[in-house]
């Protein structure tokens, strides 16, 4: 497949290169069609979210109020916090203008005269690169006011995050541009009627919205006919871990994470057996290697499998992994992260983290299996945001498929007494 | 105070948001970067500033890992350990960096060179293991590439 989220072009990044190679032209084409319209091309081409939640873009556009007195506003999500995952930040520094101009063609759609592009903290110089393509585009009249002479207002403003992970969340990450600490908010109300400042806002993931100029210059069709029906598009999928070729490699979706693993990567190094793999993201549930052979790089497949497409942040783990030092290096993190507002996450993740520490050093006790569970069942569900969620499930995954290494982490003594009264 | 360049900027973000507590974490990077950390005084001047109350600047100093309250050494070491840097070998980087140096994650050097950071993951999976030492990114990390990455930089 011909690669166009990160085509193989020179100085790509450099806005007289794009607009030679075609770049805003798809902008001008979304600016002589009625805004409803591209929204109604972005819904038939079954673009769905790439920041994990895989929802249908278009139809995320479509809630917008049409007829509203309030402002309207976009958050595009460039937080990319998600442990695995590496995929934004190779736009912000490959493909900056096709961000920005799908910024400009969604703002379009709906109305929007201010964007904020939320970019975690860590990445200052991605955040600089991507002030220079857009000043750059602010110079040639691409963004700001009467853009191309179609009378059509917008900007575009870079937010920059403070290292905080839980700014990825939607509702979050609405809060920390409104200079808030980043606490999600109850939905409903959903950020389409109740978002920014109270007004109707869209957010959509990097990934999703340099999908958009691609969609409208190439058309729905186009799009929807690439890789898996119901989940298409190319996709970056970000491969970390045990491989010998990690990195970001555009692909279609619906790519069997094998052929991933062995073609795209170059298989494990030493060829080592593997062990599990995370598909999209350390949140995402953990897959056995001898439970790859058919499972694909898209939301059903993965969702079959009994996990997710996440963000596609792949990590691969070789048969010599210690998998309680990943669980509990996993924990830890959530741990960190959460952001203290709802009990079961704020105490549950520090509880599965200490017992966690446990097991590590070989100090686990038979009970504290199901206790792990246990905690993990209560935090899922019962937050207000997925953040809970995202801490319980590479726990209960991991204890469902890994049950074997909890049991060889409590003492051997232990281990006996309490079987025999199971 | 901020400088007459920053003053400017605050003024030209004035125009894009509609609150001016909106402006509360583009003014604390730009103490953290003028001044090197943010100081109780700080807190006031930007509360005073936006008009937003001292005790929301605090909550939100508080809240974001990257706001530093104390000043950190002239050089800022943070070494990730999440899983992809682990599975790489982070933990060999991390134990070369704390026996040059002679500090624990969390700690300053005494002569206030070096502060030494284990964070959590930065981006940077497919080229792990990793370091950032202020804002540069040091990727595929052995550790003699530690060695000759700390000399470079006496």
């Amino acid at each position: 497949m011909e690669k166009v989220l990160l085509p193989e072009i020179k100085d790509y990044h450099k806005i007289d290169i794009y607009v030679a190679h075609g770049g805003y032209e798809a902008l001008k084409k979304a600016l002589s069609m009625k805004p409803v319209d591209v929204t109604e091309e972005v819904k038939k081409s079954n673009l769905r979210g790439r920041g994990g939640a895989c929802f249908p873009t278009g139809l995320k556009w479509s809630f917008m109020p049409k007829e509203t007195t309030k402002p309207k506003y976009i958050c595009v999500n460039g937080d990319e916090s998600e442990p695995g995952t590496f995929k934004d930040r190779q736009i912000f520094e490959f493909n900056p203008h096709l961000l920005i101009e799908g910024t400009l063609i969604a703002a379009y759609a709906m109305g929007v005269q201010n964007s904020y592009v939320y970019i975690r903290g860590e990445y200052g110089k991605w955040i600089r690169l991507l002030q220079k393509a857009i000043d750059d585009a602010y110079a040639k009249g691409f963004v700001g006011e009467n853009i191309l002479g179609s009378g059509f207002n917008t900007h575009i403003t870079i937010h920059k995050g403070a290292g905080a992970y839980i700014c990825g969340e939607e509702s979050a990450l609405m809060n920390s541009i409104e200079g808030e600490r980043g606490y999600p908010r109850v939905k409903p109300p959903f950020p389409a009627q109740y978002g920014l400042w109270g007004c109707p806002t869209t957010i959509n993931n990097v990934e999703t919205i340099s999908c958009v100029p691609l969609i409208i210059k190439n058309g729905a069709q186009w799009f929807a006919g690439i890789g898996a029906p119901k989940h298409p598009g190319p996709i970056l999928v970000g491969v970390s871990g045990h491989v010998n070729k990690p990195g970001v490699y555009e692909m279609p979706t619906g790519v069997p994470l094998l052929e991933i693993i062995n073609s795209y990567c170059g298989g494990v190094p030493e060829g080592k057996k593997i062990k599990a793999v995370i598909p999209g993201g350390s949140s995402t549930p953990i897959l056995r290697g001898e439970q790859l052979e058919g499972v694909c790089m898209d939301a059903d497949s993965l969702k079959a499998a009994s996990s997710a497409v996440g963000t596609a942040g792949l990590m691969v783990m070789d048969e010599d992994t210690d998998m309680i030092k990943v669980i509990t290096r996993i924990t830890k993190f959530y741990y960190h992260e959460s952001c203290g507002q709802c009990t079961p996450c704020r105490e549950g993740t520090g509880w599965m983290f200490k017992i966690l520490k446990r097991f590590e050093k070989g100090e686990g006790r038979m009970e504290e299996i199901d206790l792990l569970m246990d905690i993990a069942n209560n935090i899922e569900g019962n937050t207000v945001c997925a953040l809970g969620d995202a801490a319980a499930w590479p726990v209960q995954s991991m204890i469902r498929r890994f049950r074997d290494e909890f049991v060889k982490r409590v003492p051997e003594g232990q281990r006996a007494t309490a079987e025999t009264l199971a | 105070m901020f400088s007459p360049e920053n003053l400017n900027k605050i003024e030209e973000l004035r125009k894009r948001y509609p609150t001016t507590q909106a402006l509360v974490l583009p003014a604390l990077w730009m103490a953290q970067e003028e001044f090197g950390c943010i100081s109780q005084e700080t807190m006031m001047y930007i509360a005073g500033l936006l008009n937003v109350p001292f005790g929301h600047v605090l909550g939100v100093v508080t809240f974001y890992t990257m706001f530093q309250q104390e000043p950190v050494g002239k050089r800022h070491l943070e070494v990730c350990t999440n899983v992809s840097c682990y599975l790489r070998g982070s933990a060999e980087i991390v134990k070369r960096l704390k026996d040059r140096l002679g500090i624990e994650p969390g700690e300053t050097t005494p002569d206030r060179m070096w502060t030494l950071s284990e964070v959590e993951c930065m981006g940077s999976c497919g080229t792990a293991p990793m370091m950032a030492i202020g804002e540069e990114y040091f990727e595929n990390l052995t550790p003699t590439k530690v060695d000759e990455i700390l000399s470079s930089m006496k």
